[in-house]
């Protein structure tokens, strides 16, 4: 649909690009590409039932970057003049101090997946259906509970057209439709008031908020956890059993084990993880993926940033350390495969190993049959958000949604806490693992050096035999 | 302070032109914010150059109103084309939005912008050769590198530049413009204990001109200082104990009191801090200010996202709410006056910002607290973001040391701190004399009880 997007609109030709990469590699360096990038965006949202704020750009811009050894030299421009991205590439190309590289410039499509065969883009679509969206949000969530007094719903979508040409014969085009929703919605009751948050998305058309995942599947879930955190009591403080829901609770996985294994932090040797290739890290009844192939999902990619193919790599095989995400800095210094984890945000940024969608392989416990081993835990099934120290392992994910579990039953709802652990070892007390594995709903954004990218997690019914939980009563 | 170019001609020129056609095109009101930029970067780690990064941008937003409907939209296609489409798909973006009593940009008699030089803006920041900013960076690292045998590896030392011109344009008239300029330095050692656990920390210095930035070795120093405190840091047991929150962690919770006052949050009932106005909210010890106004502050400029002159405004007198953070709409909606912190970037509808942000200091040292405490904790640094400002409930991740009869002892980690903003802010104990500007919001240490340790 978008061959030869850029080449088109910017009047690019294949001896510009020679041209770019040339100047480029003009004091030496191992590699240079050209990242190009043009995305048109969209957002809505309803606030007290009225469509408040709608906003819709354009950006563009090429980001130009030189590697030699382990240095980086890095220029963009947001003006696709052919003066200005040869400057962008003579900046760059002072990070190499020899003699002059020629590259080699293949202007043939690399393989790459097809995971978000997208008919029309949700950006095209018409901006009445958009808005139809968030009203319709906007009605389930005040007919959900009468204590419900306040909803946001919010739309955005875009779509970003890349092209990524490196000196090495790289060379990748793709279009990545991104569409999301989201619901905040506040219940009170008496003096008591209480939030719920919900949403969703992927790379997919608008259909799927028709046929699939609605707005009012959005609007309710949104009041109901709102409704139920008005009841909620002190939660307690300390080591206990935690029991994870499915889904967006795999955040667990992301913080704990996954930026850890991310292959710049382990060739700099600065995480926890360095040297534990081969070890374990985990029960043996965990095996833990990083999959940027799932069809549809935000945090999939028929091409990584820097033009390779997406993978499913297995970072956890039965408990074992198997793989780092990489990069093709990472991968050529540390001669891994390269997993086609080189993500950025924007031309603005230099590539780096970033997660796509991490989630744990289904195990063969019943859910039921795990909260009925807990004498007395936590059991959590939404979180906000989490952070992770990578160099001494720590991390920690904030429950907005928790019970206590008391003699194997789910009783009373509890405020929100953060659990903290040590990503090393976290996985080596996870004792019982459902068959219910789920993915998120696609909400999930990573931050990493200043850098945000969607994201995906998941995973089934889990048991951790020991966490520490931040609440505010007493552990008994 | 810079002299005029032809650059900031054309920018304001190019900002009353976008408002024009959008005025032209059946806007009855617009404003148009363009922000050009420059930023350079370095990381030095193990004493090689990581990365340099150089570059430039330039883009613009509109908002239009036709009548009480509004929208807006950003393009970095500068060309005529580009900005045509823009301002035509803002007007079309209108048409489909609901009709708000309280939309509208701010009356003709709010707008203008506080005179004099802000002494915001050195070009001295850009002075430095490639060479010389990479030994900036090399320096800072090194001198963390240096400090210790234990500290065998490092994140990187680092110095990065930028200057950032700012100009807004709307339907009354209005034309303002100014510049910023900031470097900064930074180190982030690893440190390794016997048993090969490791530790980092960081440390920085940031200023709007390279003759106040603190030296790289100075920065290295104390980058070194704080990671080798960690090392050998354990759980400790649950319990309740008085907690002192060094500089970097008070500020984080005084950010909470300012997301909490955020009029956007206010209005739509998502602050604890809802409908407070005039009410005891904190002890008679709190005073907190906002002030876009002071000399070189990262939080100052002439006007704010609106045009309406920055100000200062006493936000929490004695413990008593004294006023929200407001922009024009959030105001309206609330009955009372902006606070001239409209805050936005080039996309989306204008939000709140701080300008400097601050609680009034005390009078004892830092040391002199901690000298009072029999068993307590000292935290150093939160992990993660475990707050609602709905409810006020506050969990998080922390580090820091243990305090025993006194003084600082062993380091502590994997722990949460919880409590409620609402019982934390009346409940802090003293207020140290340490207020120190390292960013738009500062916060003095602070000692606060009743809160739970949770670890083991």
């Amino acid at each position: 649909m978008d061959k030869r997007f850029f080449f088109e609109k910017y009047g690019l030709n294949d001896k510009d690009v020679e041209r770019y990469l040339a100047a480029a590699l003009s004091a030496g360096g191992d590699y240079a590409d050209l990242y190009f990038e043009y995305v048109t965006s969209t957002a809505l949202s309803v606030d007290e039932s009225m469509v408040k704020s709608a906003s819709q750009g354009i950006s563009a811009g090429c980001g130009v970057r030189v590697v030699a050894g382990e240095r980086t030299g890095y220029a963009y421009t947001d003006d696709l003049a052919p003066e200005r991205i040869l400057h962008a590439a003579k900046t760059a190309a002072m990070i190499a101090s020899g003699p002059a590289k020629t590259p080699v410039v293949n202007l043939k499509t690399n393989l790459r997946h097809d995971l978000y065969p997208v008919v029309v883009a949700s950006v095209d679509a018409e901006i009445r259906q958009k808005l139809d969206l968030v009203m319709r949000a906007d009605r389930a969530a005040r007919a959900f509970d009468p204590r419900v007094k306040e909803v946001r719903a919010s739309y955005a979508d875009e779509l970003k057209r890349v092209l990524v040409i490196g000196s090495d014969g790289t060379y990748a085009e793709d279009s990545q439709p991104l569409t999301r929703m989201s619901v905040f919605v506040i219940a009170k009751s008496g003096e008591t008031s209480a939030k719920g948050t919900s949403g969703g998305g992927g790379r997919h058309a608008l259909d799927a908020f028709l046929l699939e995942k609605t707005p009012e599947h959005f609007a309710r879930e949104a009041a109901r956890q709102s409704i139920i955190q008005l009841d909620a009591r002190e939660c307690p403080a300390g080591d206990m059993e935690v029991v994870l829901g499915p889904g967006w609770p795999g955040i667990l996985l992301h913080e704990a084990i996954g930026h850890g294994l991310e292959a710049d932090f382990n060739r700099k040797k600065t995480s926890a993880f360095a040297g534990l290739l081969g070890k374990r890290v985990a029960s043996d009844k965990c095996t833990v993926v990083d999959n940027g192939t799932v069809p549809g999902r935000r945090g999939s990619l028929n091409v990584d940033d820097e033009g390779n193919p997406t993978s499913n790599t297995v970072l956890i095989e039965k408990g074992i350390l198997k793989g780092y995400l990489a990069d093709k800095l990472s991968a050529r210094l540390m001669g891994l495969p390269n997993t086609g984890n080189g993500r950025r945000e924007s031309y603005e940024h230099i590539p780096m190993p970033r997660m796509t969608n991490t989630y744990m392989l289904a195990g063969e416990d019943l859910p039921e049959d795990i909260l009925r081993s807990v004498k007395r835990g936590l059991y959590a099934v939404n979180f906000g958000g989490g952070q992770v120290d990578i160099t001494n392992g720590k991390f920690v994910f904030a429950a907005s949604e928790a019970y206590l579990i008391e003699d194997g039953k789910i009783t009373a709802p509890l405020k929100n806490a953060t659990l903290i652990g040590n990503g090393p070892d976290v996985l080596t007390r996870v004792s019982m693992v459902g068959n219910d594995l789920q993915l998120d709903e696609g909400v999930g954004t990573c931050g990493k050096d200043g850098q945000s990218v969607p994201v995906g997690v998941g995973i089934p019914t889990l048991k951790v035999d020991r966490m520490t939980v931040g609440g505010t009563g007493t552990a008994e | 302070m810079a002299t005029t170019t032809l650059t900031q001609i054309d920018l304001k020129e190019l900002a009353a032109d976008v408002v024009r056609r959008a005025m032209r095109m059946g806007a009855t009101a617009a404003e148009c914010v363009v922000g050009e930029g420059s930023e350079f970067s370095t990381a030095v780690r193990l004493g090689e150059v990581e990365t340099l990064k150089e570059s430039g941008s330039k883009a613009l937003g509109v908002r239009v109103f036709l009548g009480q409907h509004t929208a807006n939209t950003s393009t970095s296609d500068l060309s005529t084309e580009g900005i045509d489409q823009m301002v035509r798909s803002a007007i079309e973006l209108a048409k489909v939005t609901s009709e708000d009593p309280f939309a509208g940009i701010p009356e003709a008699s709010q707008l203008g912008q506080i005179p004099g030089d802000l002494d915001l803006y050195y070009d001295d920041v850009y002075s430095l050769s490639t060479a010389d900013r990479i030994d900036y960076a090399r320096r800072a690292e090194k001198a963390a590198m240096s400090a210790d045998p234990r500290i065998q590896n490092s994140e990187g030392g680092s110095f990065d530049a930028a200057t950032g011109r700012k100009v807004l344009a709307n339907s009354h008239g209005f034309v303002g413009e100014y510049q910023r300029s900031y470097c900064s330095v930074s180190a982030v050692p690893i440190a390794i204990d016997e048993q090969g656990k490791m530790q980092h920390d960081y440390w920085y210095s940031m200023s709007r001109t390279l003759k106040k930035l603190e030296s790289p070795e100075e920065v290295g120093r104390i980058a070194a200082e704080r990671t080798l405190r960690r090392l050998g840091a354990r759980k400790v047991k649950t319990q309740r104990v008085p907690i002192i929150f060094d500089q970097q962690t008070s500020r984080s919770l005084l950010d909470h009191i300012f997301d909490a006052v955020n009029g956007d949050a206010i209005y739509r009932h998502a602050s604890y801090l809802t409908g407070k106005l005039g009410e005891k909210i904190a002890g008679g010890n709190i005073t907190v200010i906002d002030d876009g106004t002071i000399p070189g502050g990262f939080g100052t400029s002439p006007f704010d996202s609106e045009g309406v002159p920055t100000r200062r405004t006493v936000v929490i007198e004695d413990g008593v709410l004294k006023s929200y953070m407001l922009n024009t709409y959030t105001a309206k909606k609330l009955g009372l006056a902006t606070t001239g912190n409209a805050s936005r970037g080039l996309a989306g509808t204008p939000g709140i910002g701080n300008g400097n942000f601050f609680l009034q200091p005390g009078t004892r040292t830092p040391t002199e607290m901690i000298a009072d405490i029999k068993e307590g904790l000292y935290v150093t640094e939160f992990l993660g973001f475990g707050v609602n400002l709905v409810t006020g409930d506050f969990s998080r991740g922390a580090s820091g040391l243990w305090i025993h009869n006194g003084e600082l002892t062993f380091p502590v980690e994997e722990i949460t701190v919880a409590g409620n903003l609402k019982d934390m802010w009346l409940n802090v104990a003293e207020i140290g004399n340490d207020l120190e500007w390292r960013g738009a919001v500062a916060c003095p240490t602070i000692r606060i009880e009743g809160m739970t340790v949770a670890g083991e």
